[in-house]
């Protein structure tokens, strides 16, 4: 019943071309398509923030795209984040900082801190927790994830520094 | 060193960082049917017929399995687990509504089909002939009589009555100096773990068993559960929880959706798999929501209580899955950590047509905290004194412990308090609040047109309840240590908790210890994850298991190595000779002499394998204790409430893991934020609710929550072997009742008194505005 259509995108870094019905929104094309199931679900209405992936570098609620709009782009999710399974300085500053309890929501807000720390290399708090203001985590408070983020900055800089 | 007491990192992290977790609805099994769920639009409607063909007939749809279609064993209502002599009418949920609905959102049939979205459609095409009826929506309307009757047929909506309390309450009364009363009306919300419900079964047709992954926070009880409903045995179905996206007591209880679940894998054959929505979870996922508390307090000239009594409403919901446990854990807990001489409080509990209350985190204790802390503080400011000193004039002093309240605790036992410092643990939080300096501020601050105010909120929390919980050690040949603990993990970090518990007994790293937790396989019994009860009971177990296994490693390699065991040291995974490290057997060495060689005999006194199962019984709670200091600014134009500072002192007996423990007390703050200014379940009159999404339920988001400034206090408890208190659920008890005090605080000049929560901006410039 479903209308279908050709789909033809890149997802950390590999070219995938699928038929996927028009209807199926990205998260489920990640999720149960192509088994990327690091991209969580928490409210699929667009404001928990769980599902945000970068599409073309930028966050996107992958709840509340169709995959088919991103045809053409380049996504990444959560799984294209570490690199030979080595954590990037972002994730590690969560273990060290206690900024995940159940991991739900993690990969999306290391979404959104990735496109933070792009943006503003050097985030105040308050930059941060602005930013962090679509991402909604029932766990943590925000503490831990706040204290990664601005550990995260300061690692960042200084490893581009001293390269 | 000790590995208990460490801020170990999480052995959780990694995987769950690289998008590697495993919860249920990353599970695929082939042939596997997705489910959707009919859910009932009325708040109560009798059942007149379902037309399932239009939903069958859609390309895709396996089944649509109604109450009617299950088999027998499934056409029952679940089993109440926590009766009390004081329900009256003890109603549960069928697992598909039979003929009649009671809320919004109830079960009523499963479309089985290919993929969710197929399900879905399915779901708007099952055709249900309602006959609606009138429905009891507002607990307070619903308790009168005459009201409509939440379930058709009953004279009234009263679920349980009962009351607690001891001493002579009247006569406290009788000869006080002062009387304050206050009608106080609560309202909690839900818990809103990121992860909705997930639940995925399927039977082995080989082997008959069935099992059940679901992210629940009890895997033992659902399957007990289902067992007895069934009567299925015990070792044909196993019950995982795998990675589970919080829980907050909103995942503790068997709900229909489960044994539907299950029942429409046995039907079909095939894996079926149910995940929930945010609306679903907004509609069917067990709330906590209203209590009323009309109470008042007696005191003397100098503001020591003389007794304490009223009643408290509760609103039930349509269902009684958790008994009356939430109700009363709010009454037994209104004492809180003040001596109170005498103290009576009546409950009643009401039926209404909306999804049944159970605990959410902290349990009726934040009701209970903020019921006492605004008495308090309304002492205070009529006698003129500072709220720090009120509760300093009442505490439990530290030489009266333990302290027997003279209350009986749900589980049966006396409340008796075991250890603490109420007053120094007060102490630390005014100190880290600069409390004393705090005045200067707000009257400066107040020139210029602002208004400050500070609040205080102390609380108890009767943690670690029994009966039990069981964990197996073992070490392999090739040695591994290995730990099975039956309580499941929501994010709490278990798996670090007992891996550092375990490591310190075995002399090894906790990245040695292979932890597994959550599989009803695993160990034989088990209660589940709630009531701050898991690093209390299993903390335990896995201490005293891990203990065997080293009192046994050490007993063999004393045989092995023909030496005294007094001559014996573990360390680095090794027994060796005291003195002489060289001489010694690897822990894999002597777990492969315990498992025997084939053909001989065990030596005498040796038993078989490098192994022990402990199930740790305690013989009451034990009393973790804190006090929480807010700082915030109201903006009397608009009604808002900043929160500048928030400070906890709390005491949880030993610390096994305090960036753990910090966690869960930032998280537990911030949900209790979100109870004192933001989260509301509302409903209208006719039960429908108003708030399904989290654009109109709001819980805090990091721009409303301030940094959580925290120190501790750990006075081990005599009540388990390692000292554990619980620390899950303490950080949300005083939270409103603190904020609420210092909103009050804030707004002296206006004499505003915050009687309810949340403080909405509606209701705060309502208050201002009216006294001004
Ligand atoms: S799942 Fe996409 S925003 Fe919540
Ligand atoms: S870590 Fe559980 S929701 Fe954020």
């Amino acid at each position: 019943m479903a209308e279908r259509m050709l789909l033809m995108l890149s997802v950390n870094g590999t070219e995938i071309t699928r038929e996927v019905p028009v209807r199926l929104t990205l998260a489920d094309f990640l999720r149960h398509e192509l088994a990327l199931t690091g991209t969580h679900l928490g409210c699929e209405h667009g404001v928990c923030g769980a599902c945000t992936v970068l599409v073309d570098g930028r966050t996107a609620r992958s709840c509340l795209m169709l995959a088919v709009q991103a045809d053409g782009a380049a996504v990444q999710t959560v799984e294209g984040m570490a690199v030979d399974g080595k954590l990037t300085p972002l994730q590690q500053a969560f273990v060290e900082h206690h900024g995940l309890q159940c991991g739900f929501c993690t990969p999306g807000v290391l979404a959104t801190l990735t496109e933070l720390l792009e943006t503003i290399p050097d985030p105040s708090e308050a930059d941060v927790r602005e930013w962090l203001s679509g991402n909604i985590c029932r766990c943590t408070g925000y503490q831990g994830i706040v204290d990664a983020a601005l550990a995260a900055a300061k690692a960042i800089r200084e490893g581009a520094a001293g390269e | 060193m000790s590995w208990v007491g460490s801020r170990v990192k999480r052995v959780e992290d990694p995987a769950l960082l690289k998008g590697e977790g495993r919860f249920v609805d990353d599970i695929h099994l082939p042939g596997m049917l997705l489910a959707a769920v009919v859910r009932s639009p009325f708040a109560h409607a009798r059942i007149a017929g379902i037309d399932a063909s239009a939903a069958l007939a859609i390309p895709g749809v396996h089944a649509v399995v109604t109450h009617a279609d299950l088999p027998e064993a499934f056409r029952q209502p679940l089993p109440l687990l926590v009766p009390n002599p004081a329900i009256r009418y003890p109603v549960m949920q069928h697992v598909l509504a039979k003929d009649a609905v009671h809320f919004v959102g109830e079960a009523i049939a499963l479309v089985l089909a290919d993929d969710r979205y197929i399900a879905e459609d399915g779901v708007d095409l099952v055709v249900v002939d309602y006959e609606p009826l009138p429905a009891a929506s507002d607990f307070r309307k619903a308790a009168a009589a005459g009201a409509p009757a939440a379930h058709a047929g009953r004279a009234d909506n009263i679920a349980a009555e009962f009351a607690v309390g001891y001493g002579e309450a009247d006569q406290a009364f009788a000869r006080a100096a002062h009387i304050f009363k206050e009608e106080l009306f609560q309202h909690r919300g839900a818990a809103h773990p990121m992860e909705c419900r997930a639940m995925l079964a399927h039977q082995d047709t080989l082997t008959g068993t069935l099992t059940i992954w679901a992210n629940t926070q009890a895997p033992h009880q659902l399957r007990d559960v289902y067992c007895r409903m069934t009567g299925a045995a015990d070792d044909r179905v196993r019950v995982i929880a795998p990675n589970t996206g919080g829980g907050f007591g909103s995942k503790v209880q068997t709900y229909p959706e489960h044994i539907a679940t299950a029942a429409a894998a046995l039907l079909t054959k095939l894996p079926v798999k149910y995940i929930e929505d945010r609306r679903e979870h907004f509609l069917s996922t067990h709330q906590e929501r209203d209590q009323l508390w009309t109470v008042e307090i007696a005191v003397d000239g100098d503001g020591k209580v003389l007794g304490v009594r009223g009643s408290l409403m509760h609103d039930s919901g349509a269902y009684l899955p958790w008994g009356v446990i939430t109700p009363f854990i709010s009454a037994t807990t209104m004492p809180g950590p003040y001596v109170i001489p005498a103290y009576r409080m009546k409950v009643t509990c009401v039926f209404t047509n909306k999804v049944a209350t159970t605990p959410v985190r902290g349990a009726g204790r934040p009701q209970a905290a903020f019921a006492m802390e605004r008495l308090m503080d309304r002492v205070a400011r009529e006698l003129g004194l500072d709220p720090a000193e009120v509760r300093r004039r009442n505490y439990v002093p530290a030489d009266r412990m333990p302290y027997a309240v003279g209350l009986t605790f749900r589980d049966g036992s006396p409340v008796v308090y075991d250890s603490g410092d109420y007053p120094a643990c007060q102490q630390l939080a005014l100190d880290r609040a600069g409390y004393d300096g705090f005045r200067a501020e707000q009257a400066s601050v107040r020139a210029e047109g602002r208004y400050l105010g500070i609040g205080i909120g102390s609380y108890i929390e009767g943690t670690g309840l029994g009966p039990f919980e069981g964990a197996t050690v073992q070490v392999t040949p090739g040695g591994q240590i290995l730990a099975r603990v039956g309580s499941s993990d929501q994010g709490q970090g278990h798996r670090t908790m007992f891996a550092q518990i375990v490591a310190d007994r075995l002399g090894v790293g906790p990245d040695k210890v292979t932890v597994t937790v959550g599989d009803s396989g695993g160990v034989a019994y088990g209660i589940g994850t709630f009531a701050s009860r898991v690093a209390v009971n299993a903390g335990s177990s896995a201490h005293v298991a891990a203990g065997k296994v080293r009192e046994k490693a050490i007993k063999i390699a004393s045989h092995l190595l023909e030496a005294a065991e007094e001559d014996l040291d573990l360390g680095d995974g090794r027994v060796f000779v005291k003195g002489v490290p060289a001489v010694g057997k690897t822990l894999g060495e002597i777990a492969a002499f315990a498992n025997g060689m084939p053909g001989f005999s065990m030596p005498a006194g040796i038993t078989v394998g490098l192994e022990d199962t402990s199930y740790f019984t305690p013989q009451r709670s034990t009393y973790a204790n804190g006090c929480h200091v807010a700082v915030v600014e109201v903006d009397v134009e608009t009604g808002g409430v900043k929160i500048l500072r928030y400070v906890t002192a709390h005491d949880c007996g030993t610390i096994i893991n305090t960036m753990m423990v910090e966690g869960q007390v930032a998280g537990g703050v911030v949900h209790g934020i979100g109870n004192a200014l933001f989260e509301w379940m509302r409903y209208d009159d006719d039960g429908q609710p108003l708030t399904v999404n989290f654009g109109e339920y709001l819980l805090p988001l990091a721009t409303e929550t301030p940094c959580i400034e925290q120190a501790h206090m750990q006075t081990p408890t005599p009540l388990n072997p390692l000292g554990v208190k619980g620390a899950g659920e303490g950080g949300t008890i005083p939270a409103a009742a603190a904020i609420a005090g210092a909103i009050d605080d804030a707004l002296r000049p206006f004499g505003v008194k915050i009687t309810q929560v949340p403080v909405t901006p509606e209701y705060l410039l309502d208050l201002i505005h009216k006294k001004s």
